[in-house]
């Protein structure tokens, strides 16, 4: 693509993607969003998150070795170091740490050889 | 006036907030910038489209455009498609960005999903000034993102640093964010929904805009199951 068509490209997808956020501040400028529109607010954010967690994971695969053990090994490692410490940057720092390990040293390889 | 004045212990409250999203927009925007690097485009190119569109996935999709010399209603509605979730992040934060007055514009503008999963999820304590906190957050957020990009793109022409796996740290993030939710939610039952509303479009229709289908599945699903949610909360 050229160079000018990346700037207008640029200008478009900022715009697209602020108008995206902005909505429902547009939307309900000045007025009380209905009942219902708060109720999806309130209860929207763990439906989000939960389906934000398995988005991240979407790309993993179950059918071929190491059979996604590196993400679910990873994942238990979050969970079982923020249980013991629930202070996040350890639970992320370690969990990541941990993942890279697994990908880049692959121990699990011999699992499967 | 005091309300707007900076105050140190507010901003390192947020800093301590946000390190694991520093960790995780680091490496993803380190990689985004060695992607558009690579693609052909200068890093000033990763500068401004971090500072302008700051919206993750977006980026990353755009770089394929760019480098497949994609129309430019394809890359408008690609751009509408993968940001549509945000349209109902806003619900969650009329109160909270009220507060921030003249800071709201950018506080809507840099809205993410992390940004948004860490503004849902975090209560200030007493001794920080509450709007500000919430601003700190956003703008930490931002810079965090906009410093892995550029750093990617301009040491993809130096360095080579195997970054494989790094961007599990936002991975991880999310699983902490719902952890953290989970333990102050009376309600359990959006669990559920969350999960079912993101298994199904992804067993049914796959990958591909698997994001868009389970948010709106999860509205359709708020809005069927309101009352067992009501009740649900009572108890």
């Amino acid at each position: 693509m050229s160079v000018n068509n990346v700037w207008l490209a640029i200008v478009i997808m900022a715009l697209i993607t602020l108008l995206t956020r902005a909505f429902p501040f547009i939307f309900f400028h000045g007025r009380k969003p209905p009942d219902l529109i708060l109720f999806i607010g309130k209860h929207i954010p763990p439906v989000v998150i939960t389906i934000l967690v398995i988005y991240c994971l979407k790309d993993v695969k179950l059918t071929q070795a190491p059979y996604g053990l590196c993400e679910i090994l990873s994942v238990l490692a979050v969970v079982l170091l923020h249980l013991w410490r629930r202070n996040p940057f350890l639970s992320i720092f370690g969990a990541t740490v941990f993942y890279m390990f697994l990908l880049q040293a692959s121990p699990l390889s011999c699992l499967f050889n | 006036m005091s309300k707007h004045t900076f105050d140190f212990h507010t901003l390192r409250a947020a800093f301590s907030a946000t390190i694991p999203v520093l960790f995780g927009y680091l490496a993803i925007g380190l990689a985004f910038g060695l992607l558009l690097q690579n693609a052909g485009y200068p890093w000033v190119f990763a500068l401004i489209m971090s500072v302008f569109i700051y919206a993750g996935a977006a980026q990353y999709l755009a770089v394929g455009l760019f480098a497949n010399n994609a129309g430019l209603l394809e890359i408008a509605t690609i751009t509408f498609l993968v940001n549509f979730r945000h349209m109902i992040y806003g619900l969650s934060l009329f109160r909270k960005f009220a507060l921030t007055n003249k800071f709201k514009p950018y506080m809507i503008f840099s809205l993410t999903d992390e940004t948004y999963a860490l503004l849902t999820s975090v209560t200030p304590s007493p001794e920080v000034k509450e709007a500000q906190y919430y601003f700190y957050i956003a703008l930490l957020n931002h810079s965090y993102w906009i410093i892995g990009s550029v750093l990617g793109a301009v040491a993809a022409q130096f360095v080579t640093f195997n970054t494989q796996g790094l961007d599990f740290a936002l991975t991880a993030l999310f699983v902490v964010l719902l952890m953290e939710q989970y333990t102050n939610s009376a309600n359990k039952l959006v669990f559920v929904i969350g999960g079912v509303c993101a298994f199904a479009p992804l067993i049914l229709l796959g990958k591909e805009n698997m994001l868009l289908y389970a948010v709106i599945l999860a509205i359709a699903a708020l809005i069927t199951l309101k009352k067992r949610i009501r009740e649900n909360e009572c108890k």
